[in-house]
């Protein structure tokens, strides 16, 4: 088997504006989005020769190609499962690239989670289930995102002894990384630790401001060939490890059955084989960021992806001094899903990309690994990006 | 424990499909909780499945549970995201002792008094006409 490592790179960046009422088309935002990709590698739109998206858009891919005029695609794929999809995008590109099956892959993600017909945070009550498992659960009124992630939330918080707010940092440090990024939604809003413990429980144990941001925007991130990446604008982010994780006995957000349910075990089977393929461990990791849509993931991803040992990921963060932009690992510099947008995770690629060039609003010195997570609870998805 | 609203809404029924239909037929006509159990290898399964993932055999049967359970984890909507469900309310998942979990709700406590390792035993509440949902109430030593 070959190994990817560092064979590819991304070299394009582009996003639309992030808010809560965006007032045109995921189709029309998507497009906005690859042109500015487009522009920010310095290539043309057809040198576009591969594409994936998340199976949750509405931005069809033949509708992209028809709109922009893009001769040929000689790969496409969609990566599945919401915000799990995220880094996998990255890494269908990747498997795409290293086949030969295609030289440049625009990946987008474009979402009207605020303003759309589709809101992920909340329940339509016309809705039928259309999965088995969901259809065990809606009738009970476990219905909805927060839900999901609180069952996992209150057996870990039961398992290892954790108290109401010690979480809050995950949700302050993000703020604070916010408060510096002009393209946030929380940019201007500052968060202190009382108005963390007076916001109202949604879902108990997890408080609003345990939850991420809906959000309207889109992201397009350009993945090529290490060889064509050279010469462009912006210093390469190679991609030192991309890749997929889905375990046994899942079900999408409620995964029950599984012994123990404080433990994302895709998470932790795909990290092992990350890590390898990047030829790192944890610890030469510089910034991360990780999929924040609920606080408790934080911390047990810490533990899933071995940065620390079962049970101590939420002594890791709290007081926030390891996570901050001066701590041992600096984790979700643009705001994350909670503060910056929740833009389905492709923001925080983005942003771990601007971490390797070197453009970040909370620019970490001297980066060498920058690592990124897809969403939690569903199969999952990884990536870890080099400068050299 | 939950408490349905009366505001013309209905609360979502369970979803059927041919491969899950009898745990619910089952519930409803037998007005007891059955689980899914292999023939082969006598491994339980919940939520209903077409094989076994212990010995792949498609032999699984219907076996009456004495729906004596634990409750393993839960959560308390604060928030309302419909409208046929009153908040506060909770749902559990319990525990039972065949080793499935189930996610249900509590019929004879508030929220703030469900407590992980609560032991609990099985009740059927006829909550639509046509369709039994499966609900917990406390055992009291």
């Amino acid at each position: 088997m070959g190994n990817p490592k560092e064979k590819t790179a991304i070299i394009g960046l582009g996003a639309t504006e992030f808010s809560q009422n965006c007032g045109r088309s995921e189709l029309r935002m998507a497009l906005e989005a690859i042109l500015d990709a487009v522009k920010d590698a310095g290539i043309k739109v057809s040198d576009i020769d591969g594409m994936v998206n998340y199976s949750m858009d509405t931005a069809e891919q033949i509708e992209v190609v028809r709109q922009l005029g893009i001769p040929n695609l000689s790969f496409f794929s969609k990566a599945p499962y919401g915000g799990g999809g995220s880094c996998a995008t990255i890494a269908h590109a990747v498997a795409a690239i290293e086949s030969g099956m295609a030289n440049t892959v625009v990946c987008y993600r474009s979402i009207r989670d605020a303003s759309g017909p589709v809101t992920y945070g909340d329940f339509e009550p016309t809705r039928v289930s259309q999965d088995v498992y969901m259809g065990m659960n809606h009738p009970y009124g476990l219905l909805t995102p927060v839900s999901w992630v609180a069952m996992f939330a209150q057996r870990y918080n039961h398992k290892y002894g954790i108290k109401d707010g010690q979480l809050a940092h995950v949700a302050l440090v993000n703020r604070e990384n916010a408060n510096r990024n002009p393209k946030a939604i929380f940019h201007s809003r500052s968060l202190s630790l009382d108005e963390y413990m007076n916001s109202p429980i949604n879902v108990e144990p997890l408080r609003r401001h345990d939850c991420c941001l809906s959000t309207d925007g889109a992201v397009a991130i350009i993945v090529t060939r290490a060889d064509l990446a050279k010469d462009l604008r912006h210093k390469p982010a190679y991609i030192s490890g991309a890749i997929q994780g889905m375990s046994t006995n899942g079900e999408v957000m409620t995964s029950y059955a599984r012994e123990d349910i404080t433990v994302l075990h895709e998470v932790e089977a795909y990290g092992k084989k990350l890590f390898e393929m990047a030829g790192i461990t944890p610890k030469e990791i510089d910034v991360a960021q990780f999929y924040d849509a609920f606080s408790p993931l934080v911390p047990m991803q810490l533990e899933a992806l071995g940065f620390v040992g079962k049970g101590e990921g939420v002594d890791y963060i709290e007081g926030g001094h390891r996570i901050r932009p001066d701590g041992e690992l600096p984790i979700n510099t643009s705001g994350g899903l909670m503060s910056e947008g929740y833009i389905h995770g492709m923001n925080l690629i983005a942003e771990g990309v601007r971490q390797v060039r070197g453009t970040s609003t909370t620019q970490i010195n001297d980066i060498e690994y920058s690592l990124v997570t897809g969403g939690l609870g569903v199969p999952s998805s990884g990536l870890i990006l080099r400068r050299r | 424990m939950v408490k349905y609203s009366e505001v013309g809404v209905p609360t979502p029924k369970p979803m059927m499909s041919q491969d899950t239909e009898k745990f619910w037929r089952l519930l409803q006509e037998e007005k007891q909780l059955h689980l899914q159990k292999c023939n082969n290898c006598q491994t339980y399964s919940h939520p209903p499945r077409v094989v076994c993932s212990n010995c792949h055999s498609f032999d699984l049967g219907w076996v009456p549970s004495e729906g004596k359970g634990v409750i393993h984890s839960y959560v308390i909507y604060h928030r309302s995201v419909h409208p046929g469900f009153k908040t506060p309310y909770g749902v559990i998942l319990v525990e039972l002792e065949e080793g499935v979990r189930i996610i249900s709700n509590m019929v004879d406590c508030e929220p703030h008094e469900i407590e992980i390792g609560m032991p609990v035993e099985a009740v059927v509440d006829q909550v639509f006409e046509d369709t039994a949902l499966v609900k917990f109430k406390r055992i009291n030593n």
